[in-house]
C-alpha cells in the first residue's frame, strides 16, 4: 500500500534580506493511510513550517512531496486549491476563522468551493460537523462571541466538514483545558477510526499519548520517529474522569 | 448557489461600511447624476427644436427666384426674373413627388380694423398652403377655389394680428382694410409660436393668391413657391423634379445655370443637429471624466479593502478557494459598488431634472435607454477598475496571506 504522505529531503529556506533561515533541513517521512501521527519538538523546530508544506499552503525549497501518489510540488495554483479543498482539512495554530461570520457560515466556507459538489447538503453537513464537536447550540455565534476553545472546535468542524482524507492540525489543543482537550482528541480519534489520516502538532506528551506514532523534530530535522506504547483512548478517559457529569 | 453567496457577501461588505461605501461611490453618483440630468434637459431642448422645425411645415421645399450672374458680379435674390403663377401651376400638375404646391405672394401692409391698426405681412397663397405650412384654423373657414378665381377680398388672420386688431373679440365676419382695400375676415389661425429663427409665425394674414397679386401687388411678382414632398425620403427626388419642371416651364436652355433656387428643411435641421451635437459631445466628456474619477475611487477603495482583508483571502485560499474564485469575488464587489453608485446617481439625476422642470419650467425628456446605458456602463466601470485589485487578491500566496498582520 502506498503512503498517503511521502516526503523526501524536504527543505524550506526563508530569505530575510541577506539572512537565510533554514526552517526545514531535509525531512524524509512516510505516513500511511489511517495513521494518527503527533509531531513534536521545541518551539522553532519547524513543526508549523512542515505542516504548511504538507497542507499545500506553502511550497518546499527543495525535496519531493507525494500526496496520495501525486507530486504536489509540480501542480499549479488552481489544482492545489482543489487538493486543499478535497483532500486536506487544516486546523491552524491561531484558528483563522472569518470575523463577523457565524460559526455555521465559517464551517460552510470550504463547501462554497466544493466544485465537484461532493457534499450534497452544505448547510446540513456544516450543522452536523458543529454538533460533532459539541457546538450544536452555537451555530449562529460569531467568533468574537465564542471562547478560545469553542473557536478551536469551530476550526476543527471546518476541517472535517469536507470529509478529507487527511486532517492536519497545528496545536489543536494548545488553548484548551484538559477536559476540552480530551473532547477534541476523542473527535480526532473517532475520525481516525473512520479511516482518516491525522497529523497533529503538539508539544505536550499527554496529547501525544493519544496518537499512534510520534515524530520529533529538532532544528528542521527528524530527531526521533517512534510508535506510541500503550496508546490512550480519549472517549474512555473522558467517561472515566468526567463520566457522571456528561 | 455559489454565485448568489458571493453576491450576498459583496452586498454585506458594502452595507457594513455605509459611510465608506458612500464616499467611494460619490464620484460615480455625481457623474451619473449630472449625465442623467443633462441628458434629460438636452433631449428636452432637442424636442423643442424639433417641434419648431416641424412647425415650419411638413417636408417643406421653398423655391425662390435666382440671382443674376454677369461676368462674376451677382445681384441679389430675385434679380433674375420672378417666379410666376404659371410656374406653380405646372408644378402642381406635373410633379409626382409633391403632395401640395402653393405660391407665396407677400405684401407688407398697414391693416386697419375699427380704431386699431397694425403693420403686417399679407400672404397671397393657394389652397394647399395651410397643409404645407402646418397652419390650422382656430375658427371660421379658409377661402376656396372660387375665391381664388374671383380674387375675393377675404382674409384669414394669424393669432397675433387678430389680437392686435380685435383684442379678445372674435374677428370672423368683421371688416378690415388692407392698404385701404376692404376685406372680410373669414377665419383665424391656430397659434404656431416662434420659428427656429425666432420670428413670430402668427403675425400674418393669409388671402387668396390672386387677390394679393392683383389687388395689392404688381400683378407679376411671385415671391416664392412652397411645396411639400410626399415623404421625408422623397426630398431629393422632389427637388430634382422641381428643377426639371421649372427649367421647362421657364424655357431655360440646356446647360444654362438655373435661374431659381430650391431650399429645404434639412438646412434648418442641420443647424439644430449641430447644437445637439455639441451638447452630446459635452455630455460625453463629462460622463467620461466623471466615470474615470469614480472608477479610480473604486479602484482605490478596492485596493484598501484587499489589503485589509488579506487574512480573509488567506483563509479562503486555505480552505480551497481557487485564485479565480477570489478574483470573481472581488470583481463582483467592485461591480456591485459601482452599480449601487450608478443607481443612486440615476435616482439623483432624475430628481434633479424633475426639480428643474417643476421649479424652472425647463423642458425635460426621460429616455429609458439612457438609464439602461448608465446601469450597464457603471457595472462595466466597476469591473474595469476592480480588475487590478481583484487580480492582486487572487495572486496571493495562501500562507503569506494568512501570516499578514
Ligand atoms: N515566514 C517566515 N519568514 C522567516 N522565517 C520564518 C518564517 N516562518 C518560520 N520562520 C522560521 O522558521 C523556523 C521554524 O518556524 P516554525 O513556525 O515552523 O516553528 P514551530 O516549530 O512551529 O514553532 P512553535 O512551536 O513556536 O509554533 C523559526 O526559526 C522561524 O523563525
Ligand atoms: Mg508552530
Amino acid at each position: 500500500m502506498s503512503a498517503t504522505i511521502l516526503v523526501r529531503d524536504l527543505t524550506r529556506v526563508f530569505r530575510l534580506g541577506d539572512v537565510e533561515v533554514h526552517a526545514l533541513r531535509g525531512i524524509s517521512l512516510s505516513i500511511e493511510r489511517g495513521e494518527f501521527v503527533a509531531i513534536m519538538g521545541t518551539s522553532g523546530s519547524g513543526k508549523s513550517t512542515l505542516m504548511n508544506v504538507l497542507g499545500c499552503l506553502d511550497q518546499p525549497s527543495s525535496g519531493e512531496y507525494l500526496l496520495e501518489g501525486t507530486a504536489v510540488s509540480r501542480l499549479g495554483a488552481e489544482r492545489l486549491a482543489d487538493i486543499r479543498n478535497e483532500k486536506i482539512g487544516f486546523v491552524f495554530q491561531g484558528f483563522n476563522l472569518l470575523p463577523r461570520t457565524s460559526a455555521l457560515e465559517n464551517v460552510e466556507l470550504p463547501l462554497l468551493y466544493d466544485r465537484r459538489r461532493r457534499i450534497a447538503d452544505p448547510r446540513g453537513s456544516a450543522t452536523s460537523a458543529l454538533q460533532r464537536v459539541g457546538l450544536g447550540d452555537r451555530l449562529d455565534h460569531e467568533p468574537n462571541q465564542l471562547s478560545g476553545g469553542q473557536q478551536q472546535r469551530v476550526a476543527i468542524a471546518r476541517a472535517l466538514v469536507t470529509r478529507p482524507a487527511i486532517i492536519l492540525a497545528d496545536e489543536p489543543t494548545g488553548n484548551l483545558d484538559s477536559r476540552t482537550t480530551l473532547e477534541v482528541l476523542s473527535v480526532l480519534q473517532q475520525l481516525n477510526d473512520e479511516g482518516m489520516t491525522i497529523v497533529v502538532v503538539t508539544h505536550e506528551n499527554e496529547v501525544a499519548a493519544y496518537a499512534g506514532r510520534v515524530v520529533e523534530l529538532r532544528d528542521g530535522r527528524v530527531l526521533r520517529d517512534f510508535p506510541v506504547e500503550g496508546r490512550r483512548h480519549a472517549a474512555t478517559d473522558l467517561s472515566q474522569i468526567y463520566g457522571g457529569e456528561r | 448557489m455559489r454565485g448568489r453567496k458571493l453576491g450576498k457577501a459583496a452586498f454585506l461588505s458594502i452595507v457594513r461600511n455605509p459611510m465608506r461605501s458612500l464616499l467611494t461611490m460619490l464620484g460615480i453618483i455625481i457623474g451619473v447624476c449630472s449625465v442623467i440630468a443633462l441628458m434629460a434637459l438636452g433631449e428636452g431642448s432637442q424636442r423643442d427644436i424639433e417641434e419648431q422645425v416641424a412647425s415650419l411645415g411638413t417636408n417643406l421645399l421653398i423655391v425662390r427666384p435666382g440671382s443674376t450672374h454677369m461676368g462674376g458680379v451677382r445681384g441679389g435674390a430675385g434679380t433674375l426674373g420672378s417666379l410666376s403663377m404659371a410656374d406653380a401651376e405646372r408644378l402642381g400638375e406635373g410633379a409626382v413627388y409633391l403632395q401640395g404646391v402653393s405660391v407665396e405672394v407677400r405684401e407688407q401692409a398697414q391693416v386697419i380694423a375699427g380704431g386699431n391698426n397694425w403693420n403686417t405681412g399679407v400672404f397671397g397663397v393657394s389652397l394647399a398652403y395651410p397643409q404645407i405650412r402646418n397652419y390650422r384654423l382656430e375658427s371660421g373657414a379658409f377661402f376656396d377655389e372660387r375665391d381664388i378665381r374671383t380674387r375675393a377680398k377675404v382674409a384669414v388672420l394669424g393669432r397675433t394680428v387678430a389680437d392686435e386688431l380685435f383684442g379678445g373679440e372674435n374677428p370672423v365676419g368683421a371688416r378690415i382694410r388692407i392698404r385701404n382695400v376692404p376685406f372680410e375676415v373669414i377665419g383665424v389661425l391656430e397659434p404656431k409660436g416662434q420659428s427656429p429663427m425666432g420670428s413670430d409665425q402668427d403675425d400674418l394674414i393669409l388671402a387668396p393668391s390672386t387677390t394679393v397679386l392683383y389687388r395689392l401687388g404688381d400683378g407679376r411678382t411671385v415671391r416664392s413657391i412652397v411645396a411639400s414632398a410626399v415623404s421625408a425620403g422623397a426630398m431629393e427626388s422632389a427637388k430634382d423634379e422641381i428643377r426639371d419642371i421649372l427649367r421647362q416651364s421657364r424655357r431655360q436652355l440646356p446647360g444654362a445655370e438655373d435661374n431659381f433656387r430650391i431650399f429645404d428643411q434639412s438646412e434648418i435641421n442641420q443647424a439644430a443637429t449641430r447644437v445637439t451635437g455639441t451638447l452630446t459631445l459635452l455630455l460625453t466628456s463629462i460622463a467620461g471624466v466623471s466615470l474615470l474619477v469614480g472608477g479610480i475611487g473604486i479602484m482605490n477603495i478596492m485596493l484598501v479593502s484587499v489589503t485589509e482583508r488579506t487574512r480573509e483571502i488567506g483563509i479562503r485560499l486555505a480552505v480551497g478557494a481557487r485564485p479565480r474564485d477570489v478574483l470573481v469575488q472581488f470583481l463582483i464587489e467592485a461591480a456591485v459598488l459601482s452599480l449601487f453608485g450608478g443607481i443612486l446617481g440615476i435616482a439623483a439625476g432624475l430628481g434633479l431634472a424633475w426639480g428643474l422642470y417643476v421649479v424652472a419650467g425647463m423642458s425635460v425628456v426621460f429616455n429609458p435607454a439612457v438609464i439602461v446605458v448608465a446601469v450597464l456602463f457603471t457595472g462595466a466601470v466597476g469591473l474595469f477598475f476592480g480588475y487590478y485589485p481583484a487580480r492582486k487578491a487572487a495572486r496571493m500566496n495562501p500562507i503569506d496571506a494568512l501570516r499578514f498582520e
